[in-house]
């Protein structure tokens, strides 16, 4: 055995050796952006629960020779063309079973992804977390959740502009509804080589909230607007609670069918949360399979971040378009409340439209904040709150929406 | 992208421009589709709140006196006094002052909370 040939080989095989090869400066580029969010999810708490996650998937699918997830079989998978294994076995057909055999861990994480599993799953801890008793005392809120969807179709027209594709542009303008489920499951159905940054843009501008809406808010404003206190709503009958999340998932649904795979689970962890006979399992969507969840999204997420197709001209066009379609909604709720402002006599408070944007709770705690500003005696959480859950809903119809019309 | 047309594929400008047109109005049909749902739901409920929030007539009044008050144990903050504030919007409160203090509401004392109207300011 000649040591000095075996060192040599350990050596070339290695992942360090990966760098010095064509490309591989990009890989260095992308491990130093996977420092930089961690950076901004551990140190500054950018949404740390599922940055963390993305940028340590970001971290392992760019060390050269991990092969922990393979984007040329993954691109084989959604064209339908042969697929060549390292072993040089050529693969007439990927499908997820050849992925299991044939795949990294962080590919078969991607599965779930890919199957629009974790989103929705997501989305059955959201509905299990979320209380809809302001959206139903006060119907009438579900509106502003509608007019928040603005930047969602502005992003998108602003996209195709740009020149990305129908369904590229669907998926950049899915960002304004702020919601970082419905902005994967969407982008994985339609336009899967973008799932890194878009996901990236939403949950990084979903963090950027308490700095992107108070300017907007005190632009689309006067202060005498800002200083309306809002009467207490009703009470809502269990009853009541219990009947929406199935109204709601039979008209929606009905409507939309796309949208079954996230309101269907967003109202079924709803239901179980209001029925009052399955604690247990409202308390396991919550917490247990949440966290489970978010490990196995955030971590595939990031791993789809690889070099050569997150470093490009279009990764900058999408943070751009990104955040955009986040102030566009913020503008489009806060005109839906100066129209409900008018309309009620001015005993709605405008603020509380830059809720409807989702991210939730941060949109409405963010009404809340800037409403304190101006009259310490205001409290517009609770008001807040009925835009920013149907916010929720906003972005899984419009989802739905461009999922039907791009889906094919 | 498999089973869309051309025109769909790579949208001209107006077809841009009418799909996003379309898909907010469809956004909007929904939500207002709902917003009926919801109002039709509230209006069917309103006379078993009315029920639930008003005493049955002739329901017995209980003659026994309410039990007195239990000293408070050892080490803790007391009885909270609430002044026409519902234990909801106490509870909301207090988590707002924890959040806006940034500090466990179990460090917290609350002696009572009392709403103020705006002719007493």
């Amino acid at each position: 055995m000649n040591i000095l040939d075996t060192l040599g080989k350990l050596a070339s095989e290695s992942g360090f050796a990966g760098f010095l090869a064509a490309g591989g400066w990009k890989n260095l580029v992308m491990i130093a952006l996977a420092c930089v969010l961690l950076y901004l999810g551990i140190v500054k708490k950018f949404e740390p629960l599922l940055l963390v996650g993305i940028a340590f998937g970001c971290l392992l699918t760019n060390l050269p020779g991990a092969g922990m997830y393979h984007l040329d079989m993954w691109d084989a998978y959604v064209a339908g063309t042969p697929y060549t294994t390292a072993a040089g076995e050529v693969i007439e057909h990927i499908t997820f079973t050849t992925i299991l055999h044939e795949g990294g861990l962080l590919d078969v994480f991607y599965i779930g992804v890919k199957a629009g599993i974790y989103p929705s799953l997501i989305f059955l801890g959201v509905g299990a977390m979320t209380d809809f008793g302001p959206l139903l005392a006060y119907p009438k809120s579900l509106l502003l959740g509608a007019s928040a969807q603005l930047g969602v179709f502005v992003a998108f027209f602003g996209a195709v502009l740009l020149g990305f594709t129908g369904p590229e542009a669907a998926s950049i303008g899915i960002v304004g509804g702020a919601d970082g489920p419905t902005a994967i499951f969407l982008t994985t159905m339609l336009a899967p080589q973008l799932l890194g940054p878009i996901a990236i843009a939403a949950y990084s501008y979903m963090a950027l909230i308490p700095m992107i809406q108070p300017p907007i808010m005190k632009l689309m404003t006067t202060p005498a607007m800002r200083q309306v206190k809002m009467e207490q709503r009703r009470e809502v009958s269990k009853t009541e609670k219990i009947i929406f999340p199935i109204a709601v998932s039979a008209f929606v649904i009905l409507l939309l069918p796309s949208t079954a795979p996230l309101i269907g689970c967003l109202m079924l962890g709803n239901l179980l949360r209001e029925c009052g006979v399955t604690d247990r399992l409202s308390d396991t969507a919550q917490n247990a399979l949440m966290n489970i969840v978010t490990i196995f999204l955030a971590t595939s997420v990031g791993a789809t971040m690889v070099a050569e197709r997150f470093l490009s001209l279009n990764t900058i066009k999408i943070v751009l378009l990104g955040l955009v379609a986040f102030a566009i909604s913020t503008v489009g709720g806060l005109l839906g409340g100066r129209i409900m402002y008018r309309l009620s006599g001015g005993k709605i408070n405008p603020l509380i439209g830059s809720a409807g944007v989702s991210a939730v709770p941060m949109a409405a705690r963010v009404s809340q904040d800037v409403g304190r500003r101006y009259n310490k005696t205001n409290y517009l959480l609770m008001h807040a709150m009925g835009p920013n859950v149907a916010g929720v809903i906003g972005s899984a119809i419009a989802a739905g929406f461009l999922l039907s019309v791009f889906g094919g | 992208m498999k089973g869309i047309s051309e025109s769909l594929l790579h949208p001209t400008l107006g077809t841009a421009g009418a799909v996003a047109v379309m898909g907010y109005l469809v956004v909007f049909f929904g939500l207002v589709l709902l917003l009926a749902v919801v109002t039709v739901m509230g209006r069917a409920m309103e006379p078993s709140r009315r029920k639930n929030a008003r005493p049955a007539p002739g329901s017995p009044v209980p003659e026994t006196a309410p039990p007195a008050e239990r000293p408070a144990a050892k080490g803790t903050a007391g009885q909270l006094k609430l002044y026409n504030v519902s234990q909801r919007d106490a509870a909301l409160i207090m988590a707002i002052v924890a959040n806006q203090l940034q500090k466990p509401i179990n460090e917290l004392r609350f002696r009572s909370i009392k709403e103020v109207r705006d002719d007493e300011v």
